[in-house]
């Protein structure tokens, strides 16, 4: 007999790393999400059950045989009272193709999906989060939450969504979105609404995700830039809030606080990916490489970040990319504030920034220095009413009252 | 394989001042989208050109009332419904590469219900 803690702990750690890799073993089988969810459910319910008798060696292969069996004893049902042709796509045999979560990843994040659709998903399928927990971690409620996933997965079976990875010419667009969804859950933990300024849950998620895209495609420079850019940013986090609570601006931050062994993983993976390629991710891991191997703040390689800024704008202009390529220019040693200021004016104008705090805070910063402190003040009060989190408000506040 | 709609929607005023050599023009592109469907190995079961929408009538069914006959199409959109495909494919990603092919501004591609006696829900 194993003591049930020790069961529960276990059963635990599979759903976490094997979730995944079983329910995506019962998709290639059955095509029928819903299907392969409940099996493998089930299985991990029958887990519980029988592994105090002993824990199989290999617990993520019991499963995907145990969900496999499962589906294919209610496929039968169900084929037998309809009289209908066997559903089964492949026969049974092969349990285990390493790249089926892969194929899993590709059809939640089909650009066919809405990107709030493909993000609830991914987190309900890949990471394994019960309906509840996704909208938990969206900051939506549960019928909503249930209402895109019903959704979603209902136009990939009447839609014709394939369970497949993308042919080479189709991969780096395909990439992209996986990418991003990856991206968005990571950033959304990192700059979470409300009182905590991080959400450990989505952030820690985010990083699992990178790590699998990572090894499930290791001839591709980008999943890994992404794994790098996200942990030197994970590196930095407890040295962004200050032991009081307040956000800690990166230029402002005690560099000893950092975690080394985080940010060693990270600056490896954005130097080897930046030899690969120069993609998006590539390119933004790269300045957060310059950022944190700089000795301070202010002896940061700011004409390189520029560079680098300047690159994605080449490939990837959006207006955010523009409003950090202008304030890192604001930043190199004897920069022309007035040419950065009117640059920042120029943004103003875009829509898409128009709710987005950092342009002002921005402006502010180029403002003070340039002594102009009640147009300073203004920007700073702009900021404040934009910024949703409540340790980004209470800085901009501070800084706004040390202008008077 | 599956069965997806294409419903073209296009500027009716440029169809309205097209040329003789712009109508054989846009033609002769659906003909080469055609032959790129046959290409991919998917296959066209159908499929029309519209007169304009202001052509169109609709007839709303009215629960204890006279059905409604009124001039014009159902949704009245800025960018008309003109034509239709109705293409077999072997999935979405498929139907959608076609749709990338076809000679029209705008294209939604819709999955055909399967209406078979096999496909009513379960008793």
């Amino acid at each position: 007999m194993t003591e049930a803690v020790e069961v529960t702990r276990v059963v635990d750690r599979v759903h976490r790393e094997s979730w995944s890799t079983v329910l995506a073993s019962v998709v290639r089988l059955t095509r029928d999400l819903d299907l392969a969810e409940d099996c493998t459910q089930d299985a991990f319910v029958r887990a519980l059950r029988t592994w105090p008798d002993g824990i199989p060696d290999n617990p993520a292969g019991w499963l995907t045989t145990v969900a496999r069996r499962l589906a294919l004893d209610r496929l039968r049902r169900e084929t037998n009272l309809r009289r209908k042709l066997p559903l089964l796509v492949e026969e049974p045999g092969d349990a285990e193709q390493p790249t089926d979560p892969l194929r899993l990843v590709f059809t939640c994040c089909h650009p066919a999906l809405a990107r709030e659709s493909q993000v609830a998903l991914t987190l309900r399928l890949i990471c394994g989060l019960t309906t509840r927990e996704v909208a938990a971690v969206l900051l939506i409620a549960e019928a909503t939450a249930a209402a895109r996933i019903t959704r979603a997965k209902k136009k990939i079976a009447a839609a014709g969504i394939p369970y497949r990875i993308p042919a080479d010419h189709e991969l780096p667009a395909r990439m992209d979105v996986v990418l991003t969804v990856v991206h968005l859950v990571y950033t959304a933990g990192y700059v979470a609404t409300g009182a905590e300024l991080t959400r450990t849950d989505l952030t820690g998620r985010a990083i699992e995700l990178a790590r699998l895209l990572e090894r499930l495609m290791p001839d591709e420079p980008e999943p890994q830039a992404l794994l790098g850019l996200l942990l030197m940013t994970e590196a930095r986090g407890d040295a962004r809030v200050s032991t009081d609570g307040e956000l800690v601006l990166l230029a402002d931050q005690d560099r000893s606080r950092w975690n080394g062994k985080l940010l060693a993983e990270g600056v490896a993976r954005a130097t080897t990916a930046l030899q690969r390629g120069h993609g998006r991710f590539a390119l933004q891991a790269a300045v957060a490489g310059l950022h944190v191997t700089a000795p301070s703040w202010e002896q940061t390689d700011w004409r390189q970040v520029v560079r680098m800024y300047d690159a994605m704008m080449v490939s990837w202009p959006t207006p955010i990319v523009a409003l950090n390529r202008v304030a890192a220019r604001s930043l190199v040693p004897g920069a022309d504030l007035e040419a950065v200021l009117a640059e920042l004016d120029a943004l103003d104008k875009e829509p898409a920034l128009a709710a987005y705090a950092y342009l002002p805070a921005t402006r502010a910063d180029v403002l003070t220095r340039l002594d102009r402190r009640p147009e300073a003040a203004e920007a700073y009060e702009k900021a404040i009413e934009l910024t949703a989190n409540e340790t980004e408000r209470r800085f901009l506040t501070a800084r706004l009252t040390s202008l008077r | 394989m599956a069965q997806y709609m294409f419903l073209l929607f296009d500027s009716e005023e440029w169809y309205d001042n097209l040329t003789r050599d712009e109508w054989q023009q846009a033609m002769k592109l659906h003909g080469e989208f055609a032959a790129a469907v046959e290409k991919a190995g998917a296959r066209i079961l159908g499929g029309e050109a519209l007169e304009r929408s202001s052509t169109a009538s609709t007839v709303k069914n009215r629960e204890g009332a006279e059905p409604l006959v009124t001039d014009g199409p159902f949704i009245e959109t800025r960018e008309a419904l003109g034509g239709f495909y109705v293409i077999e494919a072997r999935d979405l990603d498929q139907a959608l590469e076609l749709a990338k092919l076809c000679p029209s501004g705008n294209i939604e591609v819709r999955p055909v219900m399967p209406t078979s006696e096999d496909a009513a829900p379960p008793a």
